[in-house]
């Protein structure tokens, strides 16, 4: 697909569906605090815009979005490689895994809440929580992925373990890990929104809740709409440094391992 | 390989002597282990001379890449021994260079790259590697492509790069596993021509397994045939063909003649696959 013919008739498209809902609205009279109008949502949006309420909640859902995405993404890279090189880690940590794995993460919020409080800390950790799943399977899987030719050829050239893992299993492993960052980028903002749900004291999570108290159904659909933007974004940023770093891939092959690796577990 | 290392060649049978690069005792294989361990490798013994090419024929089963990988230090034998150089192949060690059934390449490495793997993994000079490999990607005709990836070349370019990265830190034995094996017919025949001039051109020894009579016959100075259930030795050929061999040889008399004595030989053992 792609050029400049198909990408008209994508805009076109959209801009049909957006009418087709505007003309819905009017037909039906259905009730703004139900379902607003294309138009009402996005003046709902420059209102917000204008009256410069969204920037200090954006910042703070962004931090709470990286720093957990940081926190979360080096323990998993860390204690996934410890459980992928030595079986004996892994036999004895798995049950806690296969517990916090098959558990909804966000389930914990309530209880991160009480414990760290409506500031920067508990959405850190909630976000850092249900990024860690994903990217920790993925580096185990990754690392683990090398054919077994490769390692008898390092094995032939009398290569030390350390030097299997950094000149092989390390870049072997590199599509997986990014196809887990994807999916952790995007777990970290899931994360970050539905602790500030729980309890919070800015933010866009909080934004839509109070939205919502007061039966602001537009703004909260003009909230959303930054929300899937932020979401493209962040996910842009790590494709960007995919395509960098892994230089050798094809952009199919590529998405073919994301496709098949991103199992990361549930949120 | 030197004239008098020829001489030697051929004045010497089977029986051991002071310039064997590779002496095989007795060795035996047993997967499982115990009384219910199956027999993989029974009573294998020969030896090979510094410079020789030897071909290993035999059907699928027979054991011969799990030879390959005990003389790679990859597997430990059950029983007996096998010596290089004179000292014992326990654990892998870096004198052997391996060429496998696929070129086993790092698509994240270049082909310079690749080929400097082992200079790297076992530290070697890099100024010096660095001018030896590009010594041997001009030997297969590979220059120009010294900084493309892997995936910018063909099947018989790629198992090129696999073979020339196993000859970089200057082994003592190349031990080849069906390199051909997933190549096209046509290719495969020019690869056979490529290796024959490689290793003249380099004086290795080399030890090289395939399912190919013809092949067999083509590239070796003696063809040992396998049997196999379990893999045994069974007859021992020498080829007398004078070198550089030429494809066509493969039409002569004496050529056929080798190779239907070879094909009787694997028949009377339950024959190829």
């Amino acid at each position: 697909m792609g050029g400049a013919k198909n990408f008209m008739l994508r805009l076109l498209l959209i801009a049909a569906v957006l009418a087709v809902w505007e003309v819905l609205v009017k037909i039906t009279g259905v009730p703004e605090y139900i379902l607003p109008a294309p138009s009402r949502i996005f003046y709902a949006m420059y209102n917000g815009i204008k009256s410069n309420v969204y920037p200090q909640h954006f910042f703070v859902t962004l931090t709470e979005t990286l720093l957990g995405f940081l926190v979360g993404t080096i323990l998993a890279f860390m204690l996934g490689t410890v459980v992928a090189l030595s079986r004996r880690v892994e036999y004895f940590l798995y049950p806690f895994i296969v517990m916090f794995q098959a558990m909804p993460k966000v389930a914990l919020a309530p209880l991160i809440i009480v414990w760290f409080g409506l500031g920067l800390t508990s959405k850190v950790i909630n976000a850092a929580l249900v990024a860690f799943f994903p990217l920790m399977v993925n580096t185990i899987v990754g690392l683990r992925s090398a054919e077994e030719d490769r390692i008898n050829l390092m094995r032939s050239l009398a290569a030390s373990r350390t030097q299997i893992f950094f000149m092989l299993q390390l870049p072997n492993a590199l599509p997986y890990i990014f196809a887990g960052l994807e999916i952790a980028m995007i777990f970290a903002l899931i994360g970050a929104i539905v602790a500030e749900f729980v309890g919070a004291e800015r933010g866009l999570g909080m934004l839509i809740q109070s939205m919502n108290f007061n039966m602001d159904v537009a703004g909260q659909f003009s909230i959303l709409l930054i929300l899937s933007l932020l979401g493209l974004v962040l996910n842009g940023i790590v494709n960007l440094a995919r395509r960098h770093l892994l230089f050798w891939e094809t952009a199919n092959t590529g998405e073919e391992t994301a496709n098949t690796s991103k199992k990361g577990g549930s949120v | 390989m030197s004239e008098m290392n020829r001489a030697a060649q051929a004045a010497r049978m089977d029986s051991p002597s002071s310039t064997d690069v590779i002496a095989v005792d007795r060795l035996s294989l047993t997967y499982g282990g115990g009384a219910s361990g199956v027999l993989a490798l029974s009573d294998i013994s020969f030896s090979i001379a510094d410079g020789e090419f030897i071909s290993i024929v035999g059907p699928s089963g027979c054991g011969k890449s799990t030879l390959l990988k005990i003389l790679a230090g990859l597997l430990p034998p059950s029983e007996g021994q096998a010596k290089l150089n004179g000292t014992p192949i326990r654990g892998a060690r870096r004198d052997i260079g391996v060429v496998f059934q696929t070129p086993v390449l790092f698509p994240w490495r270049t082909v310079l790259g690749n080929v400097l793997l082992p200079a790297d993994v076992q530290g070697l000079d890099k100024e010096k590697m660095r001018k030896r490999a590009m010594d041997l990607v001009r030997l297969v005709g590979l220059e120009g492509f010294e900084n493309r990836y892997p995936r910018e070349l063909s099947g018989g370019m790629q198992q090129r790069v696999g073979i020339i990265r196993a000859l970089i830190h200057d082994p003592a034995i190349l031990l080849m596993d069906e390199p051909f094996g997933a190549l096209d017919a046509m290719t495969r025949e020019t690869m056979n021509v490529e290796l024959q001039r490689i290793w003249m051109e380099s004086g290795k020894t080399v030890l090289f397994i395939t399912h190919s009579t013809s092949e067999a016959v083509y590239l070796a100075d003696r063809v040992i045939v396998m049997t196999a259930r379990p893999g045994k030795i069974g007859d021992v050929f020498k080829v007398d063909l004078p070198r550089p061999r030429p494809l066509d040889i493969m039409n002569t008399e004496a050529f056929g003649a080798y190779v239907k004595r070879i094909r009787v030989a694997l028949n009377a053992d339950g024959g190829l696959d």
